[in-house]
């Protein structure tokens, strides 16, 4: 019986068959943040129970903790510190491993838990955070829950899981130049819509993903949630393998050639079937950049601003009218008209090394500089990163070309009434999500890749890496 | 947890696709490490014209009187996607919804909903359309009746539709069950589990450091 990546990982950590569609899974390991996890390890407490798995329980400080240099337990998101403060009592007296402020190691939870071995191919992992199918990109069954749910994970190691239908995206073709990760997801979204992906676990696979590296698979499987899907998976490959070897966290010794054995097998068989399988064409699809305020509203870098005329249907017309309006743009022009007032550089989405590495190239092939009137900010994803961008003079090329250089976490990925660009600011980004203020209120977010934004901050404008 | 069975009530329409999360309850007002407390915070950015000073905004239907004691809410595609914050949740329970019908849902939000009594009810776009319509000629008036049991919603002279439910999110909602009770019970299967898995996965078994 030939099975997909989810038939394998899901029958390994079937607890127990609780109906037709739901079952007690296993939980191998629990990440929490200082937004929600400090309310989850509170829930339990008050119920009067305890952490079962401390040693599988991990927690950083990441959502809320400012990235400026020399921070402290002082933010600006106001009543910030009492969460600051609440999650650090909370991981003490649950007894569990807190990445607090000034640990080298803390960073983005997405980004930290692959690092360190914690999340490893084939665990299944939960956070209250919904981007936790990022970690797909290293053949890890991640998903966001909710508190209680966490609770639960939390009390019993298991969690009660209705198994979703499995589709498998296929590309094919050859993109063009600088098309990256972020793109092929960002264009993936566009094609099937922000519902597209609802009620799947959805496996990337072809050609473009089996050329990608760790970290860029991690980057496609970030947004998977952007599609409504349970999550993303891609099978891990050798190199994936490879990437977890003297990982803190991470088997050693006799038990790693195990793990390594047993990470190769994980893969989709060939002839395993599908829910549902479609395929995406690449051919000659250029850098994404959405224009709208829903992750669907993507477009080549050097399409014209749709015309809500042609939209698909009455609620999709009048939400393009409404994300027009909000944006400041006006239909059937192009992005390059249009000045930005911010760039960011960074959160669980790309700013890994490779993500950093890419933008800093490009920084330092054209020997770009941020144009005036534009704040600029790299915020490297954990201490590890940080440390490593360092290490190879990232730092340099940054700050060289008028980036702020920040401490780790997920900074202004989101506004939470601490630091933003401002009412109204025009800003290209490496994050996920261009709702209505996120980014700030009135800001106004488009979500393209690292080498897109690193350009468009030097141009002062909208636009893509010149070939 | 609060169960539900049947219920009636005035419906309030907001007929738009993709309504996250952070729109339902911004990260902004989310001030204290409490699961309550949250009310004024739902659709802030919507329900106020300044945030700061709370100036209603009374084109919005939360804000509008026909709509008071609102306890169903009607929306588009993809309703509760983003963030997986609970708080979305908890605020519009605490508001007093105790069912939502849209085209769909965000994954996460949904699994919230039942594990807190609220009922996410998906239709398809033309029956959302028609109910959201007929509830604002009167909104008073023009109640919803809602069965669990059935699998129903019923409006007035538009009859009754039929939803998809899922049998376990089913059956915890009318019985308002508490799941880490249920699996506390089972706990002898997740000790065998371990036992057996701890020899195929032994790199999974932490020791504690």
């Amino acid at each position: 019986m030939y099975k997909n990546i989810f038939e394998k990982i899901w029958q390994a950590h079937e607890v127990k068959r609780l109906s037709e569609t739901q079952s007690l899974l296993y939980i191998d390991r629990i990440f929490l943040h200082e937004r929600t996890g400090s309310l989850a390890l509170q829930g339990l407490t008050q119920a009067g129970r305890v952490v079962r798995r401390k040693e599988h329980t991990f927690c950083t400080m990441d959502h809320i903790v400012d990235t400026y240099p020399g921070r402290s337990d002082d933010t600006e998101m106001p009543s910030g510190k009492e969460f600051i403060i609440a999650t650090r009592k909370a991981s003490e007296e649950a007894g569990i491993h807190l990445f607090d402020i000034a640990d080298p190691d803390q960073g983005i939870v997405h980004i930290i838990s692959p690092e360190l071995g914690i999340a490893l191919p084939g665990t299944t992992i939960i956070c209250p955070d919904s981007h936790t199918c990022t970690l797909g990109g290293i053949g890890a069954m991640g998903w966001g829950v909710g508190s209680t749910e966490a609770e639960h994970a939390l009390a019993t190691s298991t969690l009660r899981v209705k198994r979703p239908k499995t589709l498998r995206i296929h590309y094919e073709g050859t993109p063009c130049q600088d098309f990256s990760a972020k793109d092929l997801i960002l264009h993936t979204i566009r094609t099937l819509g922000t519902a597209g992906g609802s009620g799947y676990g959805i496996e990337f696979s072809g050609k473009a993903i089996d050329n990608l590296g760790p970290e860029a698979r991690m980057t496609v499987c970030n947004m998977a949630v952007e599609l409504s899907a349970f999550t993303g998976l891609i099978g891990p490959n050798q190199n994936v393998i490879d990437w977890f070897a003297g990982r803190d966290y991470a088997p050693f010794e006799a038990q790693a050639s195990d793990a390594r054995a047993y990470w190769a097998g994980l893969i989709s068989d060939v002839g395993a079937s599908f829910d549902r399988e479609i395929s995406i064409d690449l051919t000659d699809v250029k850098p994404q950049i959405s224009w709208g305020t829903s992750p669907e509203h993507c477009i080549n870098f050097d399409s014209k601003i749709p015309d809500p005329k042609y939209a698909p249907d009455k609620t999709r017309h009048d939400a393009w009218v409404r994300a027009l309006e909000y944006m400041a743009l006006k239909p059937n022009t192009s992005l390059q008209n249009y000045p930005i007032q911010a760039a960011f550089i960074g959160s669980c989405t790309n700013s890994r090394l490779t993500d950093l590495k890419a933008a800093a190239d490009y920084l330092q092939r054209t020997g770009g500089r941020v144009a005036k009137g534009v704040k600029a900010i790299c915020v490297p994803g954990s201490g590890r990163v940080k440390r490593a961008a360092e290490a190879l003079e990232l730092d340099q090329i940054f700050i060289k070309a008028g980036f702020e250089w920040r401490e780790p976490g997920c900074s202004m990925c989101f506004y939470a009434g601490g630091e933003s660009f401002g009412a109204g600011a025009r800003i290209v980004s490496t994050t996920n999500r261009n709702f209505e203020g996120r980014q700030g209120l009135g800001a106004r977010t488009h979500l393209a890749s690292p080498i897109t934004v690193a350009a468009s901050a030097c141009a002062g404008y909208l636009c893509g890496a010149p070939l | 947890m609060r169960p539900f069975t049947e219920h009636m009530g005035i419906a309030i329409p907001l007929l738009r696709d993709n309504i996250d999360t952070d729109t339902i309850i911004p990260s902004r007002e989310m001030k204290a490490v409490s699961k309550t407390g949250l009310t004024d915070g739902l659709f802030a950015p919507w329900r106020y014209t300044d945030a700061t000073t709370r100036s209603l905004n009374t084109e919005f239907a939360l804000n509008q009187d026909i709509y008071a004691g609102g306890t169903i809410l009607i929306s588009g595609r993809n309703f509760g996607c983003g963030s997986s914050r609970e708080h979305a949740v908890w605020a519009l329970a605490e508001f007093g919804f105790r069912a939502i019908i849209a085209q769909s849902f965000g994954a996460i939000f949904k699994n919230n909903a039942v594990r807190n009594g609220i009922l996410p009810i998906e239709l398809r776009s033309p029956e959302v359309e028609a109910l959201a319509d007929w509830v604002s000629l009167r909104p008073t008036e023009h109640r919803l009746t809602i069965s669990l049991i059935d699998q129903t919603v019923t409006a007035g002279p538009l009859g009754t539709s039929r939803f998809e439910m899922d049998p376990d999110a089913k059956k915890m909602l009318i019985n308002g069950l508490d799941e880490i009770g249920l699996t506390e019970q089972i706990l002898s299967d997740i000790e065998d589990f371990e036992a057996r898995d701890s020899l195929a996965r032994p790199w999974i078994y932490l020791k504690d450091r």
